[in-house]
């Protein structure tokens, strides 16, 4: 079957999708798009988090038509141009990647953690990142980079 | 395989009814881990995400119409002040992923024993609205669970949405597990008080090869708060009545031992998870 949507801003299509495939194998495998990460297929590791319609879902449990006609955002359409995300920036700047696999899931599951509050303290950080497994990192250094990316969110909120 | 997409709810039925094969799917958080794991080939999966009925609720005469497809984060962000049970229970289901993909119907179609919703909807007395075709039925929960992963859904039938009674006492939901996100419960409670019928409802989960209610705990306690008059006074009952209670919530259960706990592990839990959760819930109550 066809599938269209819009992935990053821009039209895609995917032909001869399978009818059970997941929209994870249709971004990566069909439409060039390997920011989200294939770790588990499970819904249990998060890498491949994504926005479907503004919020965040595992792209593994979302069958492929289910998108059809759906708005979808990956890791890759954070970035504005060559810029990367103040999100992405902190990651890279407080050391929160070590293989880089769980990076791009934990990236979008952070930006939509800042983008619904300004300022999280450390419960509703673990909270919103519990859907999200780092085998690498032992996570101190992702909550050092999601209060990095918090601060300088609201100093540029402040001016 | 066929992907079919009914735009409409009586599509949905039209085509449920011409294909009774066809497996629904809606979050998909169950369904497409077996699909991915290749688990279960359905000849043809009906996808219920278009199907804009299925997404709303409604109050009804004190009664919430959820409509099968209405996702946990939904319970929580909009009916906490009316299912506050449902809304804990559904605020531990999984992450925030998941949460935005799941739904209460999905968790009533997977009807698992470890099902997270199940506990609340059996304390409250919720029934299930089943339709097909040729009409529509209500279900008690507590008859919906036939079997492990077992319903009493018609192949030509979906669930069209669970009514809930609005809360009129406080609710509790508990659930043990290895860790606060992502997990199966190993044993799960819930608690419902009902000042106005002077009635304890509970369901418990992961303890049985159904979700279950414990009858004889519920009477037990509901007879004792009674004849002392603690719904008037507001008092705490006796440790001994709640540890009774807590006994014969233990008692109801047939739990087995397997990879997440013994059986008797589970009884123990239920017995302390069932004393803690009626203790929080009247402390709520003696507060109101
Ligand atoms: C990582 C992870 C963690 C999880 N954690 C929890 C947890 O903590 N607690 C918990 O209870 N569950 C948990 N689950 C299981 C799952 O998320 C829930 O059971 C959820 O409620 C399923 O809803 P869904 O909409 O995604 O269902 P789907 O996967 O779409 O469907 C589930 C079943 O219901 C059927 N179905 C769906 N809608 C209807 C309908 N309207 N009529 C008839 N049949 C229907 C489907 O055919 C299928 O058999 C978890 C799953 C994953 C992947
Ligand atoms: S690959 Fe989707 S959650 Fe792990
Ligand atoms: S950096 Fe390797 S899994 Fe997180």
């Amino acid at each position: 079957m066809r599938v269209t949507c819009t992935v990053n801003g821009e039209r895609q299509q995917a032909d001869d999708v399978r009818e059970g495939e997941s929209l994870l194998y249709v971004l990566r495998e069909r439409m060039g798009l390997p920011g989200s990460k294939n770790a588990c297929e499970q819904g249990e590791c998060g890498s491949c988090t994504v926005y479907l319609d503004g919020a965040p879902v595992c792209a593994c449990l979302v069958a492929a038509g289910q998108a059809q006609g759906r708005d979808v955002v990956t890791v890759e359409g954070l970035t504005e141009g060559e810029d990367l995300d103040p999100v992405q920036e902190a990651f890279v700047e407080a050391g929160a990647v070590q293989c880089g696999f769980c990076t791009p899931g934990l990236v979008v599951a952070t930006h939509d953690l800042l983008r619904r509050r300004r300022r999280p303290d450390d419960t509703e950080v673990r909270e919103a990142l519990a859907g999200n497994l780092c085998r690498c990192t032992g996570y101190e250094k992702i909550l050092d980079a999601v209060r990095l990316a918090a601060d300088r969110a609201a100093d540029r909120v402040a001016g | 395989m066929d992907f079919l997409q009914p735009t409409s709810w009586l599509d949905a039925l039209a085509v449920k009814s011409e294909r009774p094969e066809a497996m629904p799917i809606a979050g998909g958080t169950d369904v497409m881990v077996e699909l991915n794991f290749d688990v279960r080939r359905p000849a043809a999966l009906l996808d219920l995400t278009r199907v804009p009925e299925l997404a709303e609720w409604a109050v009804y005469d004190g009664r919430v119409r959820l409509g099968a497809a209405v996702t946990y984060t939904q319970v929580i962000a909009e009916l906490t002040d009316r299912l506050p049970g449902l809304a804990i229970a559904s605020r531990t289901v999984g992450s925030p992923q998941i949460r935005n993909r799941g739904t209460v119907g999905g968790n009533l179609g997977a009807a698992s024993p470890a099902g997270d919703s199940h506990p609340i909807l059996l304390a409250v007395d919720a029934e299930v609205e089943a339709a097909s075709v040729t009409g529509t039925r209500r279900i008690p929960v507590a008859e919906f669970f036939t079997g492990v992963k077992r319903h009493a859904l018609r192949p030509d039938e979906l669930i069209a949405a669970v009514w809930v009674p609005a809360a009129t006492g406080p609710q509790q939901f508990c659930k043990i597990g290895t860790r606060n996100a992502m997990v199966i419960a190993v044993t799960a409670f819930a608690i419902a008080l009902h000042p106005e019928r002077r009635r304890v409802g509970t369901g418990f989960g992961s303890a049985a090869a159904t979700p279950r209610p414990a009858p004889e705990a519920e009477e037990f306690l509901s007879q004792a708060l009674a004849e002392e008059g603690l719904w008037e006074s507001r008092a705490a009952p006796r440790d001994s009545v709640v540890r009774r209670f807590g006994e014969l919530v233990a008692d109801a259960a047939s739990p087995i031992d397997d990879v997440r706990g013994t059986a008797g592990y589970r009884r123990h839990g239920l017995q302390v998870m069932a004393r803690r959760a009626f203790t929080w819930a009247w402390n709520d109550y003696r507060k109101a």
